[in-house]
């Protein structure tokens, strides 16, 4: 599988919203994580969701956020992450930091 | 500039306490709960198209409607989108189901 | 299949459904005297439709019904015990949920479900912020709260508040991680064997580990409780 990122990598949500079958959440969009895990490689689901089924296996990345990167106002411990599965095609490399 | 959240995407939205009850579902719910399942087995969709039908439903009706009603409202739509029935036999048949049971009562 | 949902006969009913946890709970009608739903019409109709057309089979929708209702979270309860008593099953476990499941006749189904192990450091919980995605290969349908908007919204924003609802305290100095189950990959919470369950068997452990503990919304029960 070919893919852009490895894991330890910091990486950003790219900061778009376009209409339609968006499966990168709204509150991950722009903010900046660390690839956890390659979870393998698996169709598009914002194309499949059209009946667009032939496209190519996209590499999926378990990307791991701090809570105090994604909230402004986080109440909780400063350990404390949340992990979501972003598709390739929503990634962005970053330096280390919020971006 | 305008930045539009999809109906569905409500992740670290403002909401209130969690109703943690539950009630058992009435033999209706549990229908959808079975076609859904049905659909998939014979393939009749894909998940991805399901849920973007779900989405499609979009403001005043997906965050109106109770789960079950709009589970079998997307269901109903992707399965019109797919052609495995038309407008007319779906509506005949809704037509049909409300006449028996105005019946029955 | 005839007549909607409701007891035409019997408009005296009055279950309070959230005080006796004995008695097998009986639904409600949608609205007591009013018409049925569009959404319950459709439900019927829909379900005639494919079947007039033989896309499905009525005895395959009943069939579909009594599984429906049969799903409970054993399997995973099971799995979960059986890594709990032996190392090399919890490897296993870890490393591919569905094979390990099938190693022991279980049928996880087609999506991929992963094993997230809990640890003195990290305490996980799982959520569908976008929808409804859940493990139900292998513990059963979501209880209606995983669905909700208040679950699906908060958990991601406010774990420890969410977690705290359901009497669930995790200390400030062990790391709670969130999984938005965004994509094609289930998730399972593997939690911590509980304290003093030294000699108890996988089956006796089994009785342990609900569902709840597996989603991450609390902790497996102690052989006390």
């Amino acid at each position: 599988m070919n893919q852009q990122f490895k894991v330890g990598d910091t990486v950003r949500v790219r900061r778009a919203y376009p209409p339609g079958h968006v499966r990168a959440p709204y509150f991950s969009r722009g903010k900046t994580g660390i690839v956890d895990e390659i979870a393998g490689a698996y169709r598009n689901p914002e194309e499949l969701a059209y009946g667009r089924y032939d496209g190519e296996a996209l590499p999926l990345y378990r990307v791991l956020f701090r809570q105090a990167d994604l909230w402004p106002d986080y109440d909780g411990s400063a350990a404390d992450t949340t992990i979501v599965d972003v598709y390739e095609n929503w990634l962005e490399p970053a330096e280390g930091g919020q971006g | 500039m305008i930045r539009v959240r999809r109906v569905h995407d409500i992740g670290g939205l403002p909401a209130g306490p969690i109703d943690r009850s539950e009630p058992e579902h009435a033999p209706w719910e549990k229908r959808v709960d079975a076609l859904r399942a049905l659909c998939s087995r014979h393939k009749l969709m894909r998940t991805d198209e399901l849920r973007r039908c779900t989405e499609d439903l979009g403001y005043g009706v997906y965050d109106k409607l109770p789960y079950h009603a709009r589970r079998i409202a997307s269901i109903a739509n992707a399965l019109l989108e797919k052609g495995v029935f038309t407008v007319d036999d779906l509506g005949r048949k809704m037509e049909a189901v409300e006449r028996r049971w105005s019946k029955e009562r | 299949m005839t007549g909607p949902d409701t007891h035409p006969h019997d408009h005296g009913h009055n279950h309070d459904h959230h005080d006796d946890h004995d008695h097998a709970r009986t639904f409600q009608p949608d609205i007591e005297d009013s018409p049925f739903s569009h959404y319950q019409v459709m439900a019927e109709a829909l379900g005639e439709v494919l079947i007039e057309k033989g896309v499905i089979t009525a005895d395959e929708l009943r069939r579909q019904l009594e599984w429906l209702d049969s799903r409970s979270p054993e399997a995973g309860a099971r799995l979960i015990a059986r890594a709990w008593t032996e190392p090399d099953f919890k490897e296993k476990l870890l490393e591919d949920v569905n094979a390990a499941a099938e190693s022991m006749g279980m049928d996880a189904g087609d999506i991929p479900i992963r094993a997230i192990e809990n640890t003195p450091d990290v305490h996980n919980v799982i959520v569908c912020t976008l929808c409804s995605c859940y493990p139900r290969g292998l513990i059963g349908l979501p209880p209606d709260w995983y669905k909700s908007r208040e679950y699906r919204s908060r958990t991601v924003r406010e774990p420890r508040k969410v977690l705290a609802e359901f009497g669930t305290v995790i200390p400030e100095d062990v790391e709670v991680r969130v999984h938005d189950s965004t994509a094609d990959l289930r998730y399972l919470v593997l939690p911590m064997r509980p304290e003093g369950t030294e000699g108890m068997d996988a089956d006796a452990l089994a009785e342990l580990v609900t569902r709840d503990c597996m989603v991450g919304v609390s902790l497996p029960k102690s052989p006390g409780d």
